[in-house]
């Protein structure tokens, strides 16, 4: 079962922690969480075929199970901040409440005549005040700690682009690879179309995608964040992480996941319309499986780089041009090309029927209106060249142009 | 009663000083037809406001998209907040403080009658302009009622719409706040010393020196938006070295005082009303004007807790969570201090005060969510997801929108001269509580397992919170038209028995010294006061 799986793993990450009192309480609140999860799970069968280990749980009450240190502390401390408030809340509402059955006028009970008491009000200053400075104190420590993102093994920057997540392994084991990771585009589909059927279980639903972040496991992981275009916010509840990506501008945060397995996040700051479609899927594996990991990967790299010099004949640069097309462009343009709303539509497009192609090569190579149509630098000569000879010559498009990788390389500043 | 009356009879009172038909409205000058403009204007917006709520809601009942694409969707989300803040909860608060601050106080009418007048008729443009952008070429503003830039550089022209109605709108406010501190500072009745005055008076003077403080910030943000947006300058635009988070700052040193806007005249309301239905004086008088004068100042330090996920350096974080734990304290206070109210009174339960003690219960669950959430470790999990949602709808909604319906129901018998029907009254407490937190209790266990907010579409693992919330809101949509058609309109059009000047036994201030319903003008020569300033002598 995940759950008791979880629940040992989240014990393990909550030894490893500090002894003593804390120690203690960490633990229960992990067991407590572990409790809830399960109460929640037990409700009927098919929800516990719905949880997705390392995503939401169904009817999932609490924060998710830890798998970083940071996380397992988290919880702790929105457990003592729940039981604190909780407390105070009942001493203060079972007085409210005795008040009201006893002192109505129903019941014949008369009014008092006292309306203040300076060393009641003193008290009731002075006694907030001290707990919230034991809250305060409690929550520095873990501020601190889950903000030093020195002595990190490997750095990972992640690149917020509407509506994908751009990974690059800058600094470790792996550098130098990089690639987009995008929501599976049958997930897309699905959601238009309604979203799952009745009784059809899609546990990852709209948290899957082509290619998740792979780190190692026990390893200090420095996530840098920046985006392209408009802010996104790299999240992963299970690691305890979450920080805004900001074009223009680099932010970092860290993780140190304790188990391996499969992670899920969402994009959790407003980025336009596919908002909800940009998910977050790490996969942590063994150092072993991660040098292998790396290896393929370089090997694919490899395999995978066009030559920009190459000529391309048309049915190629087609074939090629439209899966880039579908990766990328499909959300806004639509299949149709007719794209909605404030987005331009590209068949008939007069920038696209130009005979210079430069109009064009040049708007997706800086973008246009104000980043609405976003810069795709990131892409390659062969990859720019063939989606714009995909747009020339698809839908009631017939110009015959052919643009060549050489001609993008050009015009590349 | 002829010093109140200053000899006029009503009749003749109102053919020579009250213009009818549509020129009554249209040239209002006097403040009980403003505030009673202010009031079905702002009802009006919570109406359309709560459709679009619906919209969203009914896209949310299952995982999939069925009603709505995501774009509408994102307009529907930006469009409820903007219009529940800045066309709902706003204005009604001034409707309350246009028809209530002169007869509180013993003043004949507003400061300064005409401006008061075009601080009204404004929001009217402002409305439609904000309103009618759902039919401009690419819909509605749709980057969150925040306007986050540079999410805004990428909208159509209703952004521009958008912008122009929120600077009308914000020009409103601060003539009205500029009326509301002239008119409490220089027409307080001789003997209403500062400290006399009712409570509903002082969280709307305080009220008002920080719309007065933060409504230009509001505007400087956004007319730097447009400036990005058409005239090339880079504010915010990263592409030319502009600050995105720059934006956030400037938007939340408004936004957090902003939180108090809407909040302080409803604990202004409630303590007037929670001594009248427990026949005792308000518990710590002088405590409850200190703690909302703490808040009011405590509001302007605290803004950067919007902004824990965007990278602030850990000490900026360290002073913003301790800066919003402090604001526990005065509130805490005031809790405290109406629960003393209570204590030993004589209670009876009538609407207003079902609705008080509703506030009161529900208003601290969002009160202490709101302490979580300032925990910054902890927010860092809680940011931008549904927790959120349920926070500020537990202080917004059951926070303010409930203490407006307890000001309701404890004075539309002196706005119409007869009493609500009881029973109705009583229904719609407590429809609108049961309904209220089938709806947004379980966004609470949403948030914390991790459902972002402004999510079109959701994992199926949320399906069926997020099944229950939609249930509970349209309930509770269903309740607010029930109180429209049931209780409103009854008393609009004089139905109901009549009431007394005085229609709450225990119930204090020179409201209840005139006639009900409050008569055209009143207070036109200023009144002799008793020594505790609630009562009219001579």
């Amino acid at each position: 079962m995940n759950e008791s799986n979880n629940m040992a793993q989240g014990l393990k990450c909550a030894q490893a922690l500090s002894k003593s009192v804390r120690h203690t309480a960490l633990s229960l609140s992990v067991k407590a969480s572990a409790w809830l999860a399960m109460a929640g799970t037990s409700l009927s069968s098919a929800a516990a075929e719905l949880n997705l280990p390392g995503g939401p749980q169904v009817y999932q009450l609490n924060l998710p199970m830890p798998a970083t240190q940071i996380a397992a502390e988290q919880n702790w401390l929105h457990w003592a901040m729940m039981i604190i408030c909780l407390v105070i809340f009942i001493a203060v509402f079972s007085v409210m409440f005795y008040s009201m059955w006893k002192h109505r006028k129903s019941v014949g009970h008369k009014a008092a005549n006292f309306h203040e008491s300076t060393t009641v009000e003193i008290a009731w200053t002075i006694v907030p005040f001290l707990i919230v400075i034991g809250m305060a104190l409690m929550a520095t420590k873990l501020l601190v700690a889950q903000k030093d993102t020195s002595n990190a093994d490997l750095t990972i920057k992640a690149t917020g682009i509407q509506w994908k997540w751009g990974y690059e392994y800058i600094k470790g084991e792996g550098e130098g690879i990089a690639f987009v990771s995008t929501l599976d585009a049958s997930h897309r589909a699905l959601s238009n179309a309604g979203g799952p059927k009745k009784g059809e279980v899609v546990s990852d639903y709209l948290l899957k995608v082509d290619q998740p972040l792979v780190v190692p496991v026990n390893q200090k992981i420095r996530i840098i964040t920046t985006a392209n275009d408009v802010i996104h916010a790299f999240a992963v509840p299970q690691f305890g992480i979450k920080q805004d990506a900001i074009p223009g501008f680099v932010r970092d945060t860290w993780f140190k996941a304790e188990k391996t397995g499969d992670f899920y996040g969402q994009c959790q700051e407003l980025c336009g319309k596919e908002h909800a479609y940009m998910p977050i899927h790490v996969k942590v594996v063994t150092a072993e499986q991660y040098s292998e990991w790396t290896k393929a990967k370089f090997k694919e790299a490899a395999a995978k780089a066009d030559d920009p010099s190459k000529v391309w004949v048309q049915a190629d640069l087609m074939a090629r041009g439209e899966k880039v097309f579908a990766a990328n462009c499909v959300a806004c343009h639509q299949a149709t090309g007719k794209a909605v709303g404030p987005i331009k539509a590209l068949d008939g497009s007069a920038v696209v029927l130009a005979d210079d192609h430069l109009l064009q090569t040049n708007i997706l190579l800086n973008g246009a209106a104000n980043g609405a149509m976003p810069a795709w630098k990131q892409l390659s000569d062969t990859e720019i060249a063939a989606v714009i000879t995909y747009t020339k010559n698809n839908w009631s498009n017939k110009t015959g142009q052919l643009v060549q990788p050489a001609q993008v390389l050009a015009a590349r500043k | 009663m002829s010093a109140v009356l200053d000899h006029h009879d009503h009749a003749h009172d109102h053919e020579h000083h009250a213009p009818s038909g549509w020129r009554r409205w249209v040239f209002a000058t006097n403040h009980k037809d403003i505030g009673t403009l202010y009031l079905l204007f702002s009802f009006a917006m919570l109406m359309f406001g709560g459709v679009l709520a619906l919209g969203i809601r009914a896209e949310l009942f299952q995982p999939g998209l069925q009603l709505v694409n995501p774009e509408l969707f994102n307009q529907l989300t930006t469009m409820h907040g903007l219009i529940m803040v800045f066309g709902a909860i706003m204005p009604a608060f001034v409707g309350f403080a246009n028809w209530m601050i002169p007869l509180q106080i013993g003043a004949a009418d507003m400061a300064f009658a005409r401006m008061n007048n075009f601080s009204f008729w404004l929001m009217i443009p402002a409305g439609l302009m904000l309103g009618s952008s759902f039919f401009m070429p690419g819909g509605a503003p749709a980057a969150g009622w925040t306007l986050y830039a540079p999410l805004t550089l990428q909208m159509g022209p209703s952004m521009d719409a958008g912008i122009f109605a929120l600077h009308i709108l914000g020009a409103s406010s601060i003539m009205g706040s500029i009326n509301i501190i002239v008119t409490i500072l220089n027409m307080r009745a001789p003997g209403m010393t500062l400290m006399k005055m009712p409570m509903f008076v002082w969280t709307w003077l305080i009220t008002a020196y920080l719309l007065i403080a933060v409504m230009p910030v509001l505007a400087g943000a956004i007319t730097m938006t447009l400036t990005d947006r058409h005239f090339g300058t880079s504010f915010f635009n990263p592409a030319g070295g502009g600050d995105p988070v720059m934006y956030q700052h400037i938007f939340w040193f408004f936004g957090h005082p902003e939180v108090y806007i809407m909040i302080l005249p409803a604990f202004g309301i409630i303590s007037q009303i929670l001594p009248a239905f427990s026949r005792k004086r308000l518990f710590g008088y002088a405590s409850m004007v200190y703690a909302t004068g703490s808040i009011a100042i405590l509001s302007f330090v605290v803004w950067a807790h919007h902004m824990f996920t965007t990278g602030m350096p850990v000490t900026g974080q360290l002073f913003f969570m301790y800066s919003t734990m402090l604001i526990a304290v005065p509130t805490g206070v005031k809790v405290f201090n109406w629960i003393a109210t209570m204590w030993k009174g004589s209670m009876t339960f009538e609407t207003p005060m079902l609705f008080s003690v509703g506030f009161i219960f529900v208003f601290t669950m969002g009160g202490f969510t709101g302490l979580i959430l300032s925990v910054a470790p902890v927010d860092v999990q809680l940011q931008d997801t549904y927790y959120v949602v349920a926070h500020f709808h537990y202080v917004l909604v059951a926070g303010s929108l409930f203490a407006m319906f307890a000001g309701f129901y404890y004075w539309v018998p002196k706005w119409t001269g007869v009493m609500y029907n009881e029973t109705r009254g009583k229904i719609h407490f407590w429809w609108t509580l049961i309904s209220f937190n089938i709806t947004f209790f379980p966004m609470h266990f949403l948030g914390l397992a991790g459902m972002p907010r402004r999510y079109a579409d959701y994992p199926m693992q949320f399906a069926d919170f997020n099944a229950l919330a939609s249930v509970g809101a349209f309930a509770f949509g269903f309740a607010q038209v029930y109180f429209f058609v049931f209780v409103v309109l009854p008393t609009m059009r004089g139905q109901g028995e009549k009431a007394p000047a005085k229609p709450w036994e225990a119930a204090e201030g020179l409201e209840w010294e005139v006639p009900s319903p409050a008569p055209f003008h009143t207070f036109e020569t200023p009144p002799k006061l008793d020594a505790t300033a609630t009562k009219v002598i001579a």
